[in-house]
């Protein structure tokens, strides 16, 4: 029972950083209906970011994550402003093409720079070693991550119920054209979100790169994960993003514990059949 | 697309269309010790050219096409493997097995958005490449399909390891599949994909059950995919995983995009090009490749709609507005 619950754990914890990564790209598919399959890219290059400053300046995870989040929503605001902004909405193949051709270049550019090989990146002290809490053992950098999902969600979350920005952001997912019509700068407002999705995207990167590894290959390899994430929480919905990255995380951790000969290929048996039964996701606004 | 009048497209054989398939026979005499390349790339045009049938024509958006081009390459494989090595039943079976999995995946594939049918495609892929991945005991795993005899053409022609008679059994099959592929579409079955591709909303006003017209291209494009990657199996002899990866997905849609969507022949222009700089950029350096694909992808995207052919399509149209009084 006990190693069940630390399995559960695992996949709790795996299931968050999903989250942390690809809630951005719920929010601009939910937005603007645009398939962003590079999107794992901020994630890689958030991860080498965080390794280059504890390399050259020393600076640890917790003081490159403020870093990080602020240089990649900036660096997102203006690849969306220089390159998706061009791109037809209403040609999904298209943007398919695009964001390959995206991820192919990060790929190689991060090969280029950083060469094929897994990197590591020092964890803080804090986050080491084991937590007992009535005769299970939990990971504190587990629990930390946990502890960072139900904060981002709060934060997102009143981001999107309470303010004015997360107003005019309803407003365009449910109708944008009726949004533009109302005055709401609909062209803006994605540049915001997809601006916050790339910071939490390289944040999620940053703190991945204990468990998910990093590497070159790192967005092609995860590309289906965050997708799953988007599909099957409903475009566009924080909660259903982190029930459905959460739901994922267990699935996969689980399946691969228990079933190790099958585990790879339960994930995507699981998705066909979610995308059977629930076509639009499971949370879906609007519409 | 040129205006549309109210014939069909004609498929009458042209003199342009000779000249065209001359290129493969001339160059099988003039390239005599690249011959293997030469196939694969005929091989790989084939399996394009049924990616336009789905993409092009019927513009579904599908990132695991190669599912259908490893089930056709595993089953003459696994034929070939288990005492049946006659070609061209091979070739048969790899096609009925191709468009069975592709007609059961059609229903989840057909009904859903852009979104959607690029996720069920590319999770029904990764799911094959997981089975074939630890079904060892009859693919072989990672290690690949390679203890098979692959009989004589008619029995008669043997496959050699100059791959002639590979590349002729590719051409002749790939020409023979081209022709299919071009009547069809030139049907009113043809127009009428088109038109559900550029909008599906409106025709079944006009009578078109668009549903059934998707499944049936799908299922087409699945079974013409199946028999590009037997013709694979045999004539290289081995199968391995990544005939059904998702690389060789992205691939192919590459290649279709890069020579042009719903123009036959620009799935056969993309595959020649493509694989044509990928041998020679990936000899300088693999690095070099992958960044190229990767910019050459946005620049067709962002400033060369409809690809080669497209771009030829617009300089040729523009310059007869210039020359015209």
């Amino acid at each position: 029972m006990a190693a069940f619950i630390t399995v559960l754990f695992d996949g709790v914890a795996y299931g968050s950083l999903l989250f942390v990564i690809s809630v951005g790209m719920s929010v601009t598919m939910g937005l603007m209906r645009f398939i962003n399959l590079a999107h794992g890219a901020f994630a890689m290059f958030g991860g080498y970011t965080a390794c280059v400053l504890a390399d050259r300046w020393g600076l640890s995870m917790f003081a490159s994550l403020p870093v990080v989040l602020v240089g990649f929503a900036v660096v997102g605001a203006v690849v969306e402003r220089v390159i998706y902004r061009w791109v037809s909405r209403t040609r999904p193949l298209d943007q398919v093409l695009l964001t390959i051709g995206i991820a192919f270049i990060a790929t190689a550019l991060a090969t280029a720079a950083w060469g094929p090989y897994q990197r590591r990146l020092a964890m803080p002290e804090v986050l080491t070693g084991q937590l007992h809490v009535l005769g299970v053992d939990l990971g504190v950098y587990r629990l930390f991550l946990i502890g960072m999902v139900v904060a981002i969600t709060a934060v997102l979350h009143a981001l999107i119920e309470r303010t004015r920005f997360g107003a005019q952001m309803r407003a365009a997912v449910d109708q944008p054209d009726a949004g533009a019509g109302l005055g709401i700068p609909v062209n803006r407002v994605f540049t915001g979100s997809f601006a916050i999705g790339s910071g939490l995207a390289a944040v999620g990167g940053v703190l991945g790169v204990e468990q998910l590894g990093l590497d070159p290959n790192f967005t092609f390899r995860y590309m289906v994960y965050f997708l799953l994430v988007v599909v099957v929480g409903g475009q566009g919905s924080v909660i259903g993003s982190a029930a459905a990255a959460v739901a994922l995380g267990v699935f996969d951790v689980v399946g691969k514990y228990y079933f190790p000969s099958i585990g790879g290929f339960l994930i995507y048996a699981l998705m066909v059949v979610l995308l059977l039964v629930f076509p639009h996701g499971l949370f879906r606004r609007g519409r | 697309m040129t205006a549309a009048g109210a014939a069909l497209p004609s498929d009458r054989w042209q003199i342009g269309d000779t000249v065209l398939w001359l290129v493969p026979v001339a160059a099988y005499f003039a390239f005599p010790d690249h011959l293997v390349l030469g196939s694969q790339v005929i091989i790989t045009a084939l399996f394009t050219l049924s990616l336009d049938v789905v993409l092009g024509y019927a513009g579904i958006t599908s990132l695991g096409h190669a599912a259908f081009f490893g089930l056709g390459a595993y089953t003459a494989g696994l034929l070939a493997a288990h005492g049946w090595g006659e070609p061209l039943s091979g070739l048969v079976a790899a096609a009925v097995v191709a468009a069975v999995a592709g007609y059961l995946t059609s229903f989840l594939v057909v009904r859903g958005t852009a979104l959607a049918q690029l996720m069920i495609t590319l999770g029904v892929g990764l799911l094959l490449v997981e089975v074939a991945n630890k079904a060892t005991k009859w693919t072989g795993g990672v290690d690949g399909l390679s203890d098979m005899t692959v009989g004589a053409l008619l029995g008669v022609f043997k496959f050699d390891i100059a791959g002639k008679t590979g590349y002729v059994y590719s051409l002749v099959v790939t020409f023979a599949a081209f022709l299919l592929v071009r009547r069809v579409v030139s049907s009113p079955f043809g127009l009428s994909l088109r038109a559900i591709r550029e909008g599906a909303a409106r025709m079944p006003a006009l009578g078109a059950p668009v549903g059934r017209r998707l499944v049936a291209a799908f299922t087409f494009g699945a079974a013409l995919a199946g028999i590009a990657g037997a013709l694979l199996t045999q004539t290289t002899q081995f199968v391995g995983l990544e005939v059904l990866g998702f690389s060789r997905s992205a691939a192919v849609m590459i290649m279709l995009v890069l020579g042009g969507t719903g123009r036959l022949y620009g799935a056969f222009l993309g595959t020649g090009l493509f694989m044509l700089v990928q041998d020679y950029l990936a000899r300088l350096d693999p690095l070099y490749w992958q960044l190229w694909i990767g910019v050459l992808l946005v620049v067709v995207v962002l400033f060369g709609r409809g690809g080669v052919l497209g771009i030829a399509d617009t300089l040729r149209a523009r310059w007869a507005k210039r020359s015209a009084p």
